[in-house]
């Protein structure tokens, strides 16, 4: 078997504020293989941005990681030096924002900012440098992109820059092209674009993507494989229909349910009930319990393990392993 | 642009018509008069001379011939010396302007330098030590300051000579004329650094792989420069036009010096003279912070 592209490993990145340590990744693993699709699913909280921004090495202080490998081609960039890992970032993975408004820098103009990203990572003249950002607003598809080179970020609107911040991510070909709530600040419609577009440069670049987002419908047809996170911690995993039709966490059936359909009518949504938990300090079970209205006292007491559901498919959640005991006592009966 | 600047400079001229006005009938409403001191015990020439000047006219009267003399260029002559006023400001304006394009020109620089140490080791102690120390020249009063000064390093240690016209030291009177300056901008650089540095640009310029170096000072400094830039410019007008208590201080022959005279002298051209010199610069600066603004940050417009 090949290694995988991008291996993250028992990864802890942690908080360190006054009322104590923000557990906000508290020991995930993942890989993701080449030109693969991976969907990281959770609420406000949950660690998702958290785990890109260490991927990144982009913590803002008092966020470090705490222990745990990322491992790009089999090396620890945990590990890198300041100098290696700047001419990481941007060459082999890029990152874009959840709202691009205040993502690109208000007092130099589009082109200025395209061609420091190309010439900080290639060995392009300024002219050379010019023309890849041209070539990567239309790849984008930014509407008459030589005069966008020329004019500032106000002067375009949010949907042109979050093309642009595509165009910026991608002008160096990374491996991987982390999404961090790419549509979140976006409208519907132009949300839509976004996706499609991104779906478009997939195909044509190979580049994989980490598309980060709380809301499933998003990334339903785009990923191979989804991540559904909670309070720093992965409950369940699997590929993007086990998720959808075979949902094995409370957590993740919760998030399904509070989906709107195209087919209900007049039905409510249903939200989770309460609020997230206090990563200052975590409960000794699952962290969903106090949530869940299916808790057991074994779900308060003990942290659930990963258990496999089929070969595409983990979760972590007791509700599985009763299922089996029930099952089991139900044979035993027959 | 050029519309934005028009338009600004006729509201300008109105601004300073009012100053002119109100310090005018202000003046005038003070009790006594340029004469009415020394000559007091004389009616008859105090009387001749209020006459020469126009004095014993109404208020109004003489605001209005006040007015056209300024338009013909003419400021008049100082009652307490008979010098002519335009020249008497130009030749004072030019020591303090000395002074504090100085003083302006180190408390910009240091400023800025400081402000931007204090928000990168927000925390650690070289931000504390700076924020204690300019919290100290922010609070405690010029007079106090420049006194200080002037007795420690040039009466007790001596390494300072005394100012005097033929032989100005500029050391003591621009460090007593930056300091307050200088810990303002510190204190707004520091808190504008760190608002920008907050920002999500940063960290766009962070994750494309910018050398942290560059992120500060390409992309952070010149967008922690915009409010700085409302501050300095007007600063910068208040500084050229001399300080009054720092010129009085180290006996600078200076505007401050010359304004402060005139005042106790109700030597009323002469206090007309500076005041609307000191309004026109300070308009004028004001005018050229903002059009400073539009290169700095383009989002700006004028339209």
């Amino acid at each position: 078997m090949s290694q995988p592209l991008l291996q993250v490993k028992d990864l802890c990145t942690s908080f360190d504020v006054e009322s104590g340590e923000v557990r906000a990744v508290n020991g995930i693993s993942f890989n993701l293989d080449k030109g693969k699709v991976l969907g990281i699913v959770g609420e406000s909280g949950s660690g998702k941005s958290v785990t890109a921004y260490s991927i990144m090495r982009i913590l803002v202080e008092p966020g470090r990681i705490k222990s745990g490998q990322i491992l790009f081609n089999g090396e620890d960039i945990v590990k890198y030096s300041k100098l290696q890992m700047r001419q990481f970032r941007g060459k082999r993975v890029s990152i874009i924002f959840q709202d691009p408004m205040t993502s690109l820098n208000p007092t130099y103009t589009i082109g200025n900012q395209l061609r420091e990203a190309i010439l900080l990572h290639t060995d392009r003249t300024k002219e050379q440098a010019n023309a890849r950002a041209l070539e990567m607003l239309q790849l984008v598809g930014v509407n008459d992109p030589q005069k966008r080179l020329n004019q500032y970020p106000h002067e375009l609107s949010g949907g042109m820059r979050q093309r642009v911040m595509i165009a910026m991510a991608l002008a160096c070909e990374p491996d991987i092209l982390i999404a961090d709530e790419p549509t979140t600040a976006l409208d519907v419609t132009i949300q839509a674009q976004i996706l499609e577009l991104m779906k478009d440069l997939q195909k044509k670049l190979g580049m994989a993507i980490i598309m980060i987002t709380h809301d499933l419908g998003v990334i339903a047809d785009m990923c191979d494989e989804i991540i559904v996170m909670y309070a720093g911690r992965i409950c369940e995993r699997g590929t993007a229909d086990e998720i959808f039709y075979n949902p094995c966490h409370e957590y993740t059936k919760g998030l399904l349910r509070s989906i709107p359909k195209l087919d209900s009518k007049n039905e409510r949504l249903i939200p989770i009930e309460g609020s997230p938990v206090d990563l200052t300090c975590m409960p000794a079970g699952c962290a969903f319990a106090a949530r869940c209205d299916k808790a057991m006292k074994i779900c308060l007491k003990q942290l659930p393990q990963e258990y496999w559901i089929n070969d595409e498919h983990l979760a972590s959640c007791w509700m599985n392993v009763k299922k089996v005991y029930d099952e089991a006592a139900k044979g035993g009966e027959a | 642009m050029l519309k934005y600047a028009v338009k600004r400079i006729l509201l300008a001229i109105v601004t300073v018509f009012i100053i002119a006005a109100i310090t005018f009938f202000s003046m005038n409403a003070i009790p006594g008069g340029p004469f009415s001191k020394e000559k007091a015990g004389d009616p008859a020439v105090q009387a001749v001379l209020e006459k020469r000047f126009g004095l014993d006219k109404p208020v109004h009267e003489q605001f209005i011939m006040y007015l056209g003399n300024v338009l013909r260029g003419d400021f008049g002559i100082s009652l307490k010396t008979g010098r002519d006023i335009s020249q008497t400001i130009s030749e004072s304006f030019a020591v303090s302007a000395r002074l504090g394009g100085m003083a302006a020109a180190t408390a910009v620089c240091i400023g800025l330098v400081l402000g931007a140490i204090a928000a990168l080791s927000r925390g650690k102690w070289p931000d504390r030590l700076i924020i204690f120390v300019t919290t100290l020249f922010v609070s405690v009063p010029s007079f106090i300051l420049a006194t200080l000064l002037l007795l420690v390093f040039c009466l007790m240690l001596g390494w300072f000579g005394v100012w005097s016209p033929n032989n100005p030291n500029y050391v003591l009177p621009v460090i007593s004329l930056a300091l307050y300056p200088m810990s303002y901008i510190t204190r707004l650089t520091k808190s504008s650094m760190l608002d920008v540095l907050g920002q999500d640009y940063i960290r766009t310029a962070r994750a494309k792989g910018v050398r942290e170096s560059l992120v500060i000072f390409k992309h952070a400094l010149r967008n922690a420069l915009i409010p700085v830039i409302t501050y300095v410019g007007p600063m910068t007008a208040y500084i050229l036009t001399g300080s009054m208590v720092v010129e009085t201080v180290f006996t600078v022959g200076g505007l401050g010096t010359k304004f402060v005279s005139a005042i106790n002298n109700q030597d009323y051209p002469m206090i007309m003279g500076v005041t609307l010199f000191l309004a026109i610069l300070m308009v004028a600066a004001t005018l050229i912070s903002d059009l400073v603004y539009k290169v700095v940050d383009p989002r700006i417009s004028f339209d």
